[in-house]
């Protein structure tokens, strides 16, 4: 992140090198708005999941001992919007500006300026959002799914909150058309769209996939702000409307959007693997196609989470068996995912193990996620800590390890320096085992018959409980050991990085040099024909 | 470095606890889903179960797979990487043979949901609705004739619960059996008959659950859902409402007890003479309605004064206010309840205070209480909230002047 340049400059632009906050708020480049969009997601993260240790504090034992049950509703609605939309989907963008045009060969972003834009309404989004704390009623408590007619109850956080999260699709959909207009047109001579790197094109999909599906979300929530002000009814019986469509409309908007979180995982995954694996990726066209099949199916599989509405036969039976066909090419994967290592010669450092602890663990997800596909058997899962515990694991050691994965694979690229491996490893084995204390339990919970979203419980759930808020508690903990070690390695970490970094790395990110200077591939490397190396 | 080792242990750890969910003795452990009590539940269970093998044995292969490449295929061992990097046949093979295994669990789930969702033949009736927090259940019970003999009840997390859930209560949810999963007043069912629940909202979405029954639908304001369950044995069943619905969502539980035909037909019978409803009473001559059928009564019985208004008017607020509006009175601003202590509305504008308790406030928690408290208990929580708390209006409100004003 230095400002010094080592590359020359040969056109005559005057150099525009800007110090201080003026640097920060006016700043056009990939780089600089990468870095601030990963310090937001980090922020937000320390704060969502700072939610979630309220929320385990109090369900640490039965009884209500801490927080008024609509405050612990206040803090499972904004520990998910603030995960969901200040940290996972943040830090990809982040990851997105910094990577793709490095990975493409291009300069920066096409669109420098409306970049600069999509990262600093998010700041005024979450400041507005985090503000409805203080207000004489509180947050929104209705969680982050904001069904109606519940969430018409919420008091003057209301408008706050619908407005800050049209202002947070604003951001994500010209991100994304950023994306798309950068990959699709500043590739570098001979980088057809078969030899990008899987991370490019994981983003590419992606970048559809919000189009697509943010301004559904906006239309949601603009429904929803009628029917409280305007005198609407869509989703009041007693207009006409039905709150059930509500569901839909949201749903169709959700369930991309877990997919959004995930396919940069799966593209991570798919450059870190044959990177210390010391072996190219095993197959690359397949594993664009089922990143693509992915995000095709994910479009006609929203209503399951809504088995229990009332929906006819033939409804429920379609979404079980779209459901159920998604695991094919999450299957896929992570097949060529091994196939990957088998017969490879890998090295485990930290990056290495966050990603093959992604494939152990996101494929738990997925085996849970395949059993709440079964429409009968849902009726028992739905609404309880088995659902809480299938997403907690492919977003934790799901979208959140890919995320660490990417930047202790990166943070050497971007600081000039290496991380310690020491620190590295054991920011690696607590949150592995604390993520398991932390969300394995909930299953068993989620069986036995705990409902979501309550702030005290039956006695029986205590013992899985407790595991559960330990977990938590560790698992946090070792959150803010890795801001530590960010830090570390800002300051000197372990030493110069060489361009190279990792012994097997590929792509054109690894020809710059460590640092990455602030302008980078001015001059556009051309790619030959039978250059393979420029991907995994 | 023992990477290898851990990973290992983990993965047995992991399948030595699923499969000891599996075992059905473990199921009372509170591990595993329960097998319940209906030909449905014991289904849906099987059809988990299955699930579940499928996965493991999947687990059991993939994460293998993955343990032994990671043991030697290491670079420290001296393995040297392989050129190859893409197959086709294989690609077709590992997609092909799990659509197989998928098509192979699709069947007999399909088969499952047409059975849940076949209501004919049901044998009895019941109506729920879901309320903010609380359940209400009508037995829809009409006789040759077509009049009415059916009769209804709310439902409310058990006073002991209720008292020890209070933040601050200082007493121990291990002092109340049943802790949270306990109410005033069951849902009754006979066993071995075919009840059909139908299932609505008085307010904002509900769910109601009962786990021993795989029973599970959303309760929709404005719509109507239908469930249906037979009850295997006999025994008491608790579930707990299954959809955000406000402060109180995991304060609202359900309680079924499914009692032999004879117990079950006493039991209705016992209803339908406290409501007024028996094939053999006259209607219209009763007094003094049970406030849990929520009928208007006649006139009251003794005579009205501020003792009997105020009595019975705190424990109205009790078991119907407090838990909102506290028991000083003083509200919850943070969860958006106001104070009735020092209000201008209780202290005050009578008027307005009948028609907030009558009619409730549309778009906020409070509910109308109109339909649920009858015109005594309402006269009397009202005239309760006027002069406690310091309040010296000397109201009495009476229970003709809430007839007056519905």
């Amino acid at each position: 992140m230095s400002t010094t340049s080592a590359a020359v400059h040969d056109h005559d632009h005057h150099d525009h090198a800007m110090t201080g906050w003026r640097r920060w708020l006016f700043t056009t480049n990939h780089k600089d708005i990468g870095t601030m969009y990963l310090l937001f997601s980090l922020a937000m993260f320390i704060i969502g999941g700072s939610f979630a240790m309220v929320i385990r504090l109090e369900l640490f034992q039965p009884g209500l001992q801490f927080v008024d049950p609509g405050f612990f509703n206040q803090m499972t609605t904004m520990h998910a919007l603030l995960m969901v939309f200040g940290a996972v989907m943040p830090a990809w963008v982040g990851f997105a500006n910094w990577m793709i045009p490095l990975q493409i060969g291009a300069p920066d972003m096409a669109l420098p300026r409306m970049n600069n834009w999509s990262f600093w309404i998010l700041p005024a989004a979450f400041t507005m959002l985090l503000s409805t704390l203080f207000t004489s009623s509180g947050a929104p408590a209705s969680g982050w799914t904001l069904y109606p007619p519940l969430v018409l109850q919420t008091g003057d956080a209301f408008p706050f909150a619908m407005f800050s999260i049209h202002l947070m699709g604003f951001s994500s959909i010209m991100g994304s058309i950023n994306v798309i207009a950068t990959i699709l047109n500043m590739r570098a001579p001979g980088m057809t769209l078969l030899k990008m790197p899987v991370f490019v094109w994981s983003w590419l999909i992606t970048a559809y996939l919000l189009i697509a599906v943010m301004p559904v979300l906006a239309g949601a929530v603009t429904m929803l702000i009628t029917d409280k002000y305007f005198g609407t009814s869509f989703f009041s019986a007693a207009g006409g409307g039905d709150p059930v469509l509500f569901q839909h409309v949201f749903w169709f908007f959700g369930h991309p959007e877990v997919y959004i979180m995930i396919l940069p995982a799966f593209g991570i995954v798919s450059e870190i693997i044959p990177t210390f694996a010391r072996k190219k990726l095993f197959g690359y066209s397949a594993m664009v196609y089922a990143i693509a099949a992915i995000a095709f199916l994910s479009f006609i599989v929203w209503a399951h989470h809504m088995f229990t509405v009332g929906m006819p036969f033939a409804g429920e039976v379609f979404f079980m068996f779209t459901t159920m066909l998604i695991a094919v090419p999450t299957g896929v994967k992570v097949f060529n995912w091994i196939a990957t290592m088998w017969k490879g010669s890998m090295t485990f450092e930290t990056p290495m193990l966050f990603a093959l602890a992604f494939v152990f663990l996101f494929s738990i997800g997925g085996f849970s996620g395949l059993m709440l596909a079964i429409a009968p058997a849902d009726f028992q899962y739905h609404d309880t800590y088995f659902v809480v515990a299938h997403f907690h694991y492919v977003l934790v050691p799901g979208a959140v390890f890919a995320l660490m994965a990417a930047a202790y694979y990166w943070l050497p690229k971007w600081t000039g320096n290496m991380v310690s491996e020491r620190l590295g490893q054991i920011h690696f084995w607590l949150s592995a085992i604390f993520v398991n204390l932390l969300f394995f339990p909930q299953h068993f919970l989620g069986l036995a018959g705990m409902p979501r979203r309550i702030p005290d419980y039956a006695t029986q759930f205590t013992d899985f409980n407790m595991w559960s808020s330990i977990g938590g508690f560790g698992y946090g903990l070792t959150q803010l050991f890795f801001v530590f070690i960010v830090i570390h390695t800002i300051r000197g970490g372990a030493g110069k990085a060489t361009a190279e970094v990792w012994e097997g790395s590929h792509g054109l990110e690894w020809r710059v040099p460590s640092p990455a200077p602030h302008h980078t591939w001015e001059e556009p490397p051309v790619i030959r024909a039978d250059d393979e190396s420029v991907h995994s | 470095m023992c990477f290898t080792k851990m990973k290992a242990a983990w993965s047995g750890l992991t399948a030595v606890a699923l499969s000891a969910a599996s075992t059905s003795a473990l199921a009372d452990y509170t591990l595993n889903m329960p097998v319940g009590v209906t030909d449905i539940s014991k289904e849906v269970y099987d059809l988990h179960m299955l699930i579940l093998w499928v996965c493991v044995a999947i687990a059991v292969v993939v994460f293998g797979a993955m343990i032994v490449s990671i043991f030697l295929h290491r670079k420290s061992r001296g393995a040297v990487a392989a050129k190859w990097h893409h197959h086709t046949g294989v690609e077709i093979a590992w997609t092909t043979i799990p659509f197989l295994i998928l098509v192979g669990m699709a069947v007999p789930a399909a088969r499952t949901l047409i059975k849940m969702e076949d209501f004919r033949h049901s044998e009895v009736s019941i109506k729920v609705t879901g309320l903010q927090w609380k359940w209400k259940y009508d037995y829809l019970i009409t006789d040759e004739d077509g009049a009415d003999r059916g009769f209804g009840f709310y439902s409310t997390l058990d006073s002991e619960s209720n008292a020890i859930r209070q933040l601050d209560s200082g007493r121990s949810p291990a002092e109340k059996e049943n802790y949270l999963l306990d109410v005033d007043n069951r849902l009754i069912v006979p066993v071995d008959r075919k009840v059909r629940v139908l299932l609505t909202s008085a307010d904002v979405l509900h769910a109601w659950w009962v786990p021993a029954f795989a029973a599970k639908k959303d309760a929709i304001p404005g719509f109507v859902n239908e469930i249906w369950f037979k009850v295997n044995e006999p025994g008491v069943y608790r579930g707990q409402c299954a959809e955000l619905c406000g402060r109180d969502h995991g304060f609202m539980p359900i309680v079924v007890e499914a009692l032999p035909q004879d117990a079950y037909d006493a039991w209705v019978a016992e209803q339908q003479a406290k409501a007024g409803v028996s094939a053999a009473a006259r209607p219209a001559a009763e007094t003094a309605a049970s406030g849990e059928s929520g009928q208007a009564s006649e006139t009251a019985p003794q005579e009205w004064t501020m003792d009997t208004a105020m009595t019975m008017g705190e424990k109205v607020y009790q078991t119907s206010c407090q838990s909102c509006h506290q028991a000083g009175g003083e509200g919850l601003a943070a969860a958006g309840f106001p104070a009735l202590k020092g209000s201008a509305v209780v202290t005050s504008d009578q008027v307005a205070h009948l028609d907030v308790v009558i009619n409730g406030k549309a778009g906020t928690a409070m509910a109308a209480f109109g339909g649920m408290l009858n015109d005594e208990e309402i006269a009397a929580v009202i005239t309760y909230e006027r002069n406690a708390w310091g309040h010296e209006t000397g109201d009495l409100v009476k229970p003709s002047d809430i007839k007056a004003a519905r």
